[in-house]
């Protein structure tokens, strides 16, 4: 507890309440996760006591997952989503870092032109209709790289790159320089080692839009085979609950019994959330250093 | 990795002329003098020096120039009839009459109505809540536990569309929990994931869900660099909690909240895509088509080419035209803007 010594103190209703308030925001974030993950672990008897979504936790299985690792649809798709997030991210976190990097000395060759061309990005995007025949053009569609290269750079995280790579001063890197060391090696081996919450927090943004790429793959895959797991949710599990159980049918699944369908839909919701659960708390404590200076300054 | 002694091998010989003595004792006079050592030397000792520079330069610049720049060359299909099969070439030109159909065309006028009431409404109901959900975030005095919260509203912000529509469905769907628990008490169930009529109210729910947690980061940085003696001060001077709220926080909110405004304001025609096409075979065109919507499914999957780039060209314009105004507006009232007068 620290308190300047001049605030006055809290009164009990002020605190209840803002505690009462604090709380029903953090259980309107968690309930929803909550259920659904439960309901994707309940066998089929827990489902239908509950009559839908399982609040109360009863007999478990991971049936459910079981099914939809036996092959078919949803692996193929988790697997889909998986390489495009590893080499998406991979790809616009390097294009990005390089390019940050090289536009952080003002007054070098062609600085000026080129910032200029990254930041009138910002005022307009490049519009649905052209984009969609500039990708058919390049000979794109349904290939996985429709989804990476059009969103490989974002210029909000280039700025923000750059303007945290500005900040490191530049007797930092003279020395090397002076030294004969190549730009190449200055970025790899001083400026990158000092940036690394921010260059997680951009590699997280970038991993993130990846993964949840769902307009593009419906766009640009007509190839069903080929769909990332965020268009897969919402054919099986937003569109339709009855066209699901066509699906099991069928070799989607694989020949087994039936689970809950609804035990499965909701395993679909969690292997979609499961990544960004995961990867999010180790990113999360860089938010506010580095995203926020950059953000600022930008 | 190269070799360490690689370094010393490779004297670099591009330091270019020698820079103006340094102004010793001033800050922040490092970047000037580099600034102007830069700027001097023939075209050719400087590329000797930057040619790495702009080695690194050139992928991020080789994208944006062919996904962001290309594009906009092919909006000139707007003034014609483009046929894919015939090409940008040889497709006939048609002059503005495109743009013509445009301005009759009932339905693009229902979607611009659509986007803007679901702007205005989100500018009220919305935009001021990271607001509100930031001054309290900063009114949590234990750091884990103001940590810990922070990272848990954050988090929808990195959960995609689909699945967030999908988490409101499991909700408030016609076989969602609330229509679940209202039939076990004897009611009857609702749908409101189907109901046109609050679906502005449903979009808006899920964008606070999905966002208003993280749009506290850019005011909780704000109200960080607040200078805390200021609290003290008025705290000595006998002002409340609520003046010093009114008279020191707000205040130096300020800034962010009038960027953040202009931003949404020169932005209004965009209410996110991936929502509203997610939903708008649920509750039906009335209610949920919005200009983006209205451009995917009049042109792109009919093969109107030319139709839809042209409501696109007209929506990015407006677009533009918007953000210049938002700015200059606040340029007037003093606050900086997105990009400075020069």
């Amino acid at each position: 507890m620290t308190m300047p010594a001049w605030a006055e103190r809290p009164t009990r209703l002020g605190a209840s309440v803002k505690g009462l308030v604090l709380a029903l925001i953090v259980a309107a974030v968690l309930f929803p996760i909550y259920m659904v993950v439960l309901t994707s672990l309940s066998t089929q008897e827990a489902v239908s006591k509950a009559g839908g979504l399982v609040t109360v936790p009863g007999e478990l299985s991971f049936g459910a997952y079981e099914q939809l690792f036996a092959g078919g649809v949803v692996t193929r798709s988790i697997a889909v989503s998986l390489g495009v997030t590893v080499v998406g991210t991979l790809l616009s976190l390097s294009v990005t870092v390089l390019a940050a990097y090289g536009l952080s000395r003002p007054g070098s060759l062609l600085h000026r032109p080129m910032l200029f061309l990254v930041l009138l990005t910002f005022l307009f995007g490049p519009g649905m209709i052209p984009s969609y025949l500039l990708v058919s053009s390049l000979g794109l569609i349904d290939s996985y790289w429709a989804l990476i290269l059009p969103t490989a750079v974002t210029a909000f995280n280039l700025v923000v790159m750059r303007a945290f790579f500005m900040n490191i001063p530049e007797e930092v890197t003279d020395s090397a320089r002076i030294d004969g060391a190549s730009e190449f090696r200055i970025l790899w081996r001083i400026v990158l080692p000092m940036s690394k919450g921010v260059t997680a927090v951009i590699g997280l943004f970038y991993a993130v839009g990846y993964w949840n790429a769902f307009f593009n793959a419906t766009l640009y895959l007509n190839d069903n085979t080929k769909w990332p797991l965020q268009v897969v949710l919402r054919q099986f599990v937003l569109q339709g609950q009855s066209m699901f159980v066509g699906q099991t049918g069928d070799t989607a699944i694989g020949g087994h019994a039936l689970p809950p369908s609804l035990a499965i839909q909701m395993a679909i919701v969690t292997l979609a959330l499961i990544p960004v659960l995961v990867i999010y708390p180790f990113v999360q404590k860089h938010f506010t250093k580095g995203v926020i200076i950059g953000a600022v300054k930008g | 990795m190269a070799a360490p002694d690689h370094l010393a091998v490779e004297r670099s010989t591009d330091a270019g002329p020698a820079g103006s003595p340094a102004v010793p004792g001033r800050p922040g006079t490092t970047r000037r003098r580099a600034q102007e050592r830069a700027k001097h030397g023939s075209l050719r000792s400087r590329f000797r020096r930057d040619w790495q520079l702009l080695l690194m330069t050139v992928p991020a610049i080789g994208l944006l120039l062919l996904f962001h720049y290309v594009p906009l060359l092919g909006n000139v299909i707007a003034f014609q009839d483009y046929s894919p099969y015939v090409g940008i070439k040889d497709s006939p030109w048609v002059g503005m009459s495109n743009f013509q159909w445009l301005m009759f065309d009932e339905s693009f006028w229902d979607a611009t109505i659509n986007t803007l009431s679901i702007t205005t409404f989100q500018l009220i109901f919305y935009f001021p809540l990271p607001i509100l959900l930031a001054i309290l975030l900063d009114s949590v005095v234990r750091p884990r536990l103001r940590l810990f919260i922070q990272g848990i509203v954050y988090m929808p912000h990195f959960f995609s569309w689909v699945l967030v529509v999908t988490l409101f469905q499991q909700m408030f769907g016609g076989a969602g929990l609330l229509a679940q628990i209202l039939r076990d008490h004897g009611f009857s169930g609702v749908d409101i994931m189907t109901n046109p009529d609050t679906f502005i109210l449903l979009v808006t729910a899920e964008t606070v869900w999905k966002d208003a947690g993280w749009g506290t980061i850019i005011f909780l940085a704000a109200l960080a660099a607040i200078n805390p003696h200021l609290y003290e001060a008025a705290a000595v001077d006998g002002a409340s909690r609520w003046r010093r709220l009114w008279h020191i926080t707000l205040p130096g909110l300020r800034p962010v909240f009038v960027l953040l405004l202009i931003l949404r304001l020169g932005d209004a025609l965009n209410v996110g895509f991936e929502q509203f096409f997610l939903q708008r075979d649920a509750v039906g065109r009335d209610a949920a088509e919005v200009l983006d919507t209205f451009m995917y499914w009049r042109t792109l999957l009919t093969g109107e080419w030319s139709y839809g780039a042209a409501a696109g060209l007209v929506k990015g314009v407006a677009g533009l035209i918007l953000i210049l105004i938002a700015n200059k507006v606040a340029h007037r009232f003093g606050e900086q803007g997105i990009y400075k007068r020069s």
